[in-house]
C-alpha cells in the first residue's frame, strides 16, 4: 500500500463532558489501507473518539483532518463507511428486507431528488454479495442472525464505496464461530479492496492476528504501534493504560 | 347499492374523499408506526380538534366564515405539529412528554372553544366520529390537493425517510438533513391528519393511519410491500365503512375502525396458520 498523507490526522484534540474530560492530547493518523485496532478500557473515550471523527461531536480543542481537508469543510462523508455498535440492537420488527437496508446506505450519495437506478441496483447487489449474503437478499432482516445482520449493515457501508470503514465493537452479541468469520471478512476487505479499516474493540487476541496497526486510548494514546510489538508490552505497561492489572487471555471473551 | 354512491354528487365527492384518505393514511402511517410516532398522530389529531371548534366558534359568534373550519383546524394541526418537535427538543431524554402536552393542549382548548360557541351541535358531532355526507365541493377538492402534496413528496423523499426511519444515526453520519427531513414529515402527517377528519373523525383518525399498517406488517417481507399492504387494506377499510355506514347510519369512523380491526385479526390468523404449515413442513 502506497503511504502517502495520512487519511485522517487527529492533533491535540480535547473533549470534555460535564467537566470531565474524556479525551486530551490526542494525537493520530490514520494512513490509507492500514488495518488499525483501536483498543482501551470502557470509557476511555474510543466511542467519543469515534464520534469526533464522523462529525457527531465537536471536540473543544485541537484539529481534525479527513482525506486532506479540514473538518468542518469535509463534505465528503460518503469516503467513510460507519458501522456502529448499535447496529446490533435495531429495532427487530423493522420489516424492511436486505436489499433495503443496504439500499440506505447509498441514499445519501444519490442525492435529494433523484432515484435509485439500474446502476445503483446493481451496486446494492454486489455489496451483498461481498458479504456472502446473496441467498437472504429478499429475506426480511429481523429474520437474520446476528452475525449475519452485522454482514448486512457493513453491506451498507461498502455500497457507497468508501475509502475508509469505521466500526465501533461490530461483534458484540456475536457467538465466536462468527466472529471468526466477521474478521475473516474485514481482513479481505483491507487485504483485496484496499479498504482501511479502524475497528474499536475489546478483542485484543483476535485483534493482534488481524490487525496492521494497534492504538490503545484511555483518555489520551498509550501505544500505536505493530501488532507485535504490543504483544511484547509489558505486564506493568499494560496496566498503566489500562489503569488496573490485565491478562490478555486470547480467545477468551 | 354502489350505483347510489355514483348517481348522487355528493355522496361520490363522499366516496372520492374517502379513496384518497384511504390511500394517504395508511401510506404516511407506515413511517409513522416504524418511528413509534402513533401517539403524536393522536395529540396531532386533538390539536385539529381545536383548530375545528375555533373555527366553528369564529362563524357561530361573529356570523362569518372566515374559511371552512377544514382550514383552521389545518392551521392549527401544522402550528400543534412544529410545535411537538420544539417540545421533544427541550426534553431531550423524555421525548415522549410532549404528547400528553399537545394532546391535553388540543383538548383544552377544544373544549374551551366549543362552550364559547354554545355547546355540541351535529356540525362537531360530524368532526368527531366522521361523516358520510360532510363532503362539500370545496373541502373535497382541499384534501384532493393535499393528497397530491403528500403522495408527491413522499414519492421524491421515499429514500431518505426510509433510511431515516430505519437507523436515525446512520442517516445523519451519512449526510442526510435529518432535521429538516423530520419537520416535513411530521408536517405532512398535520396535514394528512386534518384531511382524513371529515370521514374518520377526530378520535379515530389516528387509527386509520395506524391499524392498516399494523395488519401489514404481520404479513409483508420488506418495507415497500408493507407500505402497499397497508394501503390495500385501508382502502377496504374505507369503502366498506362508508358504505356500511351509510346504510347503517352510522358514523364511517366507527365502521372503518371495526373493519380495520376485523383485517387485523385476520392477518394475525394468517399468520399463526402460515407459521404453522412452514413449521409442520420444515419437521418433515
Amino acid at each position: 500500500m502506497n503511504k502517502e498523507s495520512p487519511i485522517i490526522s487527529l492533533k491535540n484534540i480535547e473533549y470534555t463532558y460535564e467537566k470531565k474530560t474524556v479525551l486530551k492530547n490526542v494525537n493520530f493518523d490514520l494512513t490509507k489501507g492500514s488495518f488499525v485496532g483501536l483498543l482501551g478500557p470502557n470509557g476511555g473515550g474510543k466511542t467519543t473518539l469515534i464520534k469526533i471523527i464522523l462529525g457527531m461531536l465537536s471536540p473543544m480543542k485541537g484539529s481534525l483532518t479527513l482525506f486532506n481537508k479540514p473538518a468542518e469543510s469535509f463534505k465528503d462523508w460518503n469516503k467513510i463507511g460507519f458501522v456502529s455498535q448499535k447496529s446490533n440492537s435495531f429495532n427487530k420488527g423493522f420489516p424492511a428486507t436486505v436489499f433495503e437496508v443496504v439500499s440506505a446506505g447509498l441514499t445519501s450519495k444519490i442525492g435529494y431528488f433523484k432515484f435509485f437506478n439500474k446502476k445503483d441496483k446493481q451496486k446494492v447487489l454486489d455489496a451483498i454479495k461481498s458479504v456472502n449474503m446473496s441467498e437472504y437478499t429478499y429475506e426480511n432482516i429481523g429474520n437474520l442472525s446476528g452475525g449475519q445482520q452485522q454482514r448486512v449493515f457493513i453491506a451498507r457501508a461498502l455500497v457507497s464505496e468508501p475509502e475508509l470503514l469505521i466500526l465501533d465493537e461490530p461483534t458484540v452479541g456475536i457467538d465466536y464461530e462468527n466472529v471468526h468469520r466477521f474478521y475473516e471478512l474485514l481482513h479481505e476487505l483491507n487485504k483485496y479492496k484496499g479498504i482501511t479499516l479502524l475497528l474499536v474493540t475489546h478483542d485484543t487476541g483476535t485483534m493482534t492476528k488481524y490487525a496492521t496497526d494497534i492504538v490503545c486510548l484511555n483518555k489520551t494514546l498509550h501505544f500505536h504501534g505493530k501488532p507485535d510489538e504490543f504483544e511484547s508490552l509489558t505486564e506493568k505497561e499494560m496496566s498503566t493504560f489500562y489503569g488496573h492489572p490485565v491478562n490478555i487471555v486470547t480467545h477468551d471473551h | 347499492m354502489l350505483a347510489d354512491l355514483l348517481e348522487f354528487n355528493f355522496l361520490r365527492q363522499t366516496f372520492l374523499t374517502g379513496l384518497l384518505i384511504g390511500i394517504i393514511a395508511p401510506l404516511l402511517g407506515t413511517f409513522i408506526v416504524v418511528r413509534r410516532l402513533s401517539l403524536i398522530a393522536d395529540a396531532l389529531s386533538h390539536v385539529t380538534l381545536a383548530g375545528i371548534a375555533f373555527g366553528l366558534f369564529i362563524e357561530k359568534k361573529f356570523s362569518f366564515t372566515l374559511l371552512p373550519p377544514i382550514y383552521s383546524g389545518l392551521v392549527f394541526s401544522v402550528v400543534g405539529s412544529i410545535f411537538i418537535e420544539k417540545l421533544r427538543h427541550v426534553y431531550k431524554a423524555y421525548q415522549e412528554i410532549a404528547i400528553p402536552i399537545i394532546l391535553s393542549g388540543g383538548v383544552g382548548l377544544s373544549v374551551i372553544f366549543i362552550a364559547l360557541a354554545d355547546g355540541f351541535n351535529t356540525e362537531l358531532m360530524n368532526f368527531l366520529f366522521g361523516s358520510a355526507s360532510a363532503v362539500s365541493k370545496t373541502d373535497f377538492y382541499t384534501i384532493l390537493t393535499i393528497s397530491i402534496f403528500v403522495v408527491v413528496i413522499i414519492f421524491l423523499f421515499y429514500k431518505e425517510l426510509f433510511t431515516l426511519s430505519f437507523d436515525e444515526e446512520h442517516a445523519k453520519v451519512s449526510g442526510i438533513h435529518a432535521k429538516q427531513i423530520h419537520l416535513l414529515f411530521i408536517i405532512l402527517t398535520a396535514l394528512v391528519i386534518a384531511a382524513s377528519i371529515q370521514i374518520v373523525g377526530v378520535l379515530l383518525v389516528s387509527a386509520l393511519m395506524t391499524l392498516p399498517v399494523a395488519a401489514s406488517m404481520r404479513i409483508a417481507k420488506g418495507f415497500k410491500q408493507m407500505m402497499f399492504l397497508s394501503i390495500l387494506f385501508g382502502e377496504i377499510a374505507v369503502i366498506i365503512g362508508l358504505i356500511s355506514g351509510y346504510y347503517l347510519n352510522i358514523p364511517p369512523g366507527g365502521t372503518i375502525v371495526v373493519v380495520s380491526i376485523i383485517i387485523l385479526l385476520l392477518s394475525i390468523g394468517y399468520k399463526r396458520i402460515f407459521v404453522t404449515k412452514t413449521k409442520v413442513g420444515a419437521t418433515v
